[in-house]
């Protein structure tokens, strides 16, 4: 009797979660099987698939000895990962600082997280203008102070940090609102109650407040990780991929094959490269976390236990 | 008289064309409210920024229907097209007695132009808003340092870095330098007058020879004398520096020619001279720009013919070269209001007869060896590898995507 119920509980929950099912099949591993399969092909754009020659895995062969795409994947992770740490470390600094209950804070807040409503296209043409070595107000700052100008967008050792501090920008407001609204959901009493033992500020933020917000952190990290990892369209407006491959990022390569080379397989097996290699990152990134909350939990209970 | 035959029998078509976003197209889009008035045909035109045209158009054209009726191309997309079976040989067109103008008379459009833009063994295209690269120079410069204006590719240099570091606040020439596309053009800007190629009779790489050697050093140099971040400069950026007055020399399209009699974006009005692009080993000018075709997926093909034939007709032709475009023919250089209005026209149709239409290889593949030849120099610019080695890795890129392409065995 109560087997058949569960039996009939199960079923209805079947049946509300098919159209989710559904719709994730079409829509998510549909597109994905498809480039998986037409990664095995020499098709170019405008040629019917039907007429493209199977060729196994020369697309992935021919990828994997170009230098300029393993350029793009270093390019990319270095990317990634500069901006996600400091990212992290400004959102949630500032939320800190600014989770306090003085006049105009929630002005400043409005504020501080308008660069992320900003298109990537705008921002794009709005940091070219900035570091335009003639006329940008960067090199006229440089110049007023005496120094020499710099080719922050055509010199390969300024560029990948012109386009680094153009992400920063725009994106540590995300952090910030995430680290901002975690912090206000935080038990008052805990905070207070330190607060009557004596303990500092430095202290409450140290051992109470950060290690509280922790899982909300590792959320906006991976959140950010995996969009960072996927810019496109402020790169493109701002450098192009240049100078001589230094900003050339993978969403940019595949764009390339595509739609300059015209070579869909190809285009097809980068994505397939770059979609493995992002979920081979999330699984060890959340695997890295796992341990360290794992042997964290595993260092309080001994402490618990010692006391 | 543009139109001898009763066009209105394509009154109220509604065309859809693409532009690129262009000097030469912005002009162009001032008369169409004209070409309606006429014929009754309504335009509407997508305008996009050159380069991303290739994309659109590419997912445009293989739709069963597509929405655009005419097309603006970049000459080097022209093979993809072509290829793809994908646009109207423009012949049956010219023949249809109800559609051809009497007096459009093809053979004045530049013969140049046409072999680089609209020739692929039939005709499927026709320039407008094409271009031949020109020399441009501050004569008020050169006349404060008694400087005669530069004969050959020698003095360029000379003069360029000489005066580079003889004035404040002005580079010696202003150039592409972004890597990718930009920087290849600006190498085969000095390649073919400089006796080399790209590639040979049997389609095998040798821009890594002597003269290609050659025309990457001599452009090396030339960006050291030209303004601050211009290995980044794309086409924009480097007609900006000069019309801003940041640059003595420009050698690149004629389309440039009208911005500068423009005070809304030039700061050096009656200060510029034109000479022809000048000789190294050999005279040879630049061809390219674009061309106007017929998607085959488009929904009114006869009434974006008749915009064509309208838009590259001899008075048409005229009366954009008098508001600033690049003509197409041959007799608008030497047109008499033309020439009052725009003396160094008549510079621009000499420069021509040297016009050179396979300074580089217009093929499918073109567009990734672009890609590649334009990465390797500007690692070369930037002093990450030698100019022979960046050549001679160019080579080897190229080679292995033509042998991919079928041209030869990669062996």
């Amino acid at each position: 009797m109560i087997q058949n119920k569960t039996q009939s509980k199960n079923n209805k929950a079947y049946f509300f979660l098919a159209p989710a099912l559904i719709i994730m099949l079409v829509g998510l591993f549909y597109p994905i099987g498809y480039s998986i399969y037409t990664s095995f092909f020499d098709w170019r754009l405008g040629m019917p698939l039907s007429d493209a020659k199977f060729t196994a895995f020369d697309n992935y062969i021919w990828l994997l000895n170009d230098p300029d795409i393993l350029n793009a994947f270093r390019v990319t992770f270095k990317f990634s990962m500069i901006v996600v740490i400091i990212e992290l470390v400004l959102g949630v600094a500032l939320a800190l600082l600014l989770d306090k209950k003085i006049k105009g804070i929630s002005i400043l807040r409005t504020i501080f997280i308008m660069p992320m409503m900003i298109a990537p296209i705008v921002v794009g043409l709005m940091w070219q203008y900035l570091y335009n070595a003639q006329f940008g107000i960067f090199n006229k700052m440089l110049v007023f102070l005496g120094l020499e100008p710099i080719g922050w967008l055509s010199s390969d050792k300024w560029a990948l940090f012109s386009v680094i501090l153009s992400d920063i920008w725009q994106w540590t407001p995300f952090i910030f609102i995430l680290a901002i609204a975690s912090l206000q959901s935080l038990p008052q009493s805990m905070i207070e109650a330190a607060r009557i033992d004596g303990a500092t500020e430095w202290q409450i933020i140290r051992f109470i407040k950060l290690p509280l917000m922790i899982p909300v952190i590792i959320i906006a990290g991976l959140l950010r990780l995996i969009d960072s990892l996927k810019i496109f369209e402020v790169i493109y407006i701002m450098t192009g991929g240049g100078p001589a491959g230094s900003t050339e990022v993978v969403s940019m390569a595949i764009y390339n094959q595509a739609f300059i080379d015209f070579e869909l397989g190809r285009s097809a097996a980068l994505s397939n490269l770059f979609l493995g290699s992002l979920m081979i990152l999330s699984v060890i990134f959340f695997i890295i976390i796992k341990i360290r909350l794992h042997k964290k939990s595993a260092r309080q209970e001994i402490h618990h236990a010692a006391s | 008289m543009l139109f001898a035959q009763d066009y209105q029998q394509f009154k109220n078509t509604q065309l859809i064309v693409n532009f690129p976003s262009h000097p030469h197209y912005d002009i162009a889009m001032d008369l169409l409210p004209e070409f309606t008035q006429k014929t009754g045909i309504k335009v509407k035109v997508d305008q996009l920024e050159y380069q991303a045209m290739r994309a659109k158009q590419a997912l445009e054209l293989t739709k069963p229907k597509g929405d655009y009726d005419l097309i603006a191309y970049v000459v080097t997309s022209r093979p993809d097209y072509i290829e793809m079976d994908k646009l109207y040989p423009l012949k049956p067109f010219f023949d249809n007695p109800k559609l051809a103008m009497q007096n459009y008379n093809k053979k004045d459009l530049i013969k140049a132009y046409v072999d680089n833009i609209g020739l692929q063994g039939k005709l499927y295209g026709l320039p407008f808003g094409a271009e031949t690269s020109i020399l441009g120079y501050r004569s008020d410069i050169l006349e404060k340092y008694n400087m005669q204006p530069p004969k050959n590719y020698t003095d360029l240099l000379k003069q360029a870095c000489f005066l580079h570091n003889k004035e404040k606040n002005i580079a010696g020439i202003t150039s592409r330098g972004a890597s990718g596309h930009h920087l290849t053009h600006a190498f085969l800007l000095h390649l073919a007058p400089m006796g080399g190629r790209v590639l040979d009779k049997n389609m095998k790489p040798i821009l890594n020879n002597a003269a290609g050697i050659k025309a990457a050093e001599y452009l090396k140099k030339l960006l050291e004398c030209a303004p601050i971040g211009v290995e980044a400069f794309r086409f924009g950026e480097m007609k900006n520096a000069f019309l801003q007055g940041k640059s003595v020399f420009f050698l690149d399209s004629t389309i440039i020619a009208g911005e500068v009699s423009d005070p809304k974006k030039s700061k050096i009005i009656n200060k510029i001279k034109w000479l022809p692009h000048p000789k190294g080993v050999k005279n040879a000018s630049q061809t390219g720009g674009f061309g106007l075709a017929i998607p085959k997926n488009g929904r009114h093909p006869q009434a974006a013919f008749l915009l064509m034939q309208w838009l590259t007709s001899p008075e048409i032709d005229t009366r954009i070269a008098l508001m600033g475009g690049n003509p197409s023919r041959y007799t608008t250089h030497y047109d008499k209001n033309v020439l009052q209005k725009y003396p160094h026209m008549k510079i621009f149709g000499n420069a021509l007869k040297n016009a050179d239409p396979d300074w580089r290889p217009i093929i499918p593949e073109w567009n990734a060896m672009n890609k590649k030849i334009g990465t390797e120099l500007s690692k070369a610019i930037l002093g990450q590898k030698s100019i022979p080695q960046a050549l001679d890795d160019a080579a080897f890129a190229l080679k292995k995507i033509l042998a991919k392409a079928g041209y030869y065995d990669s062996k």
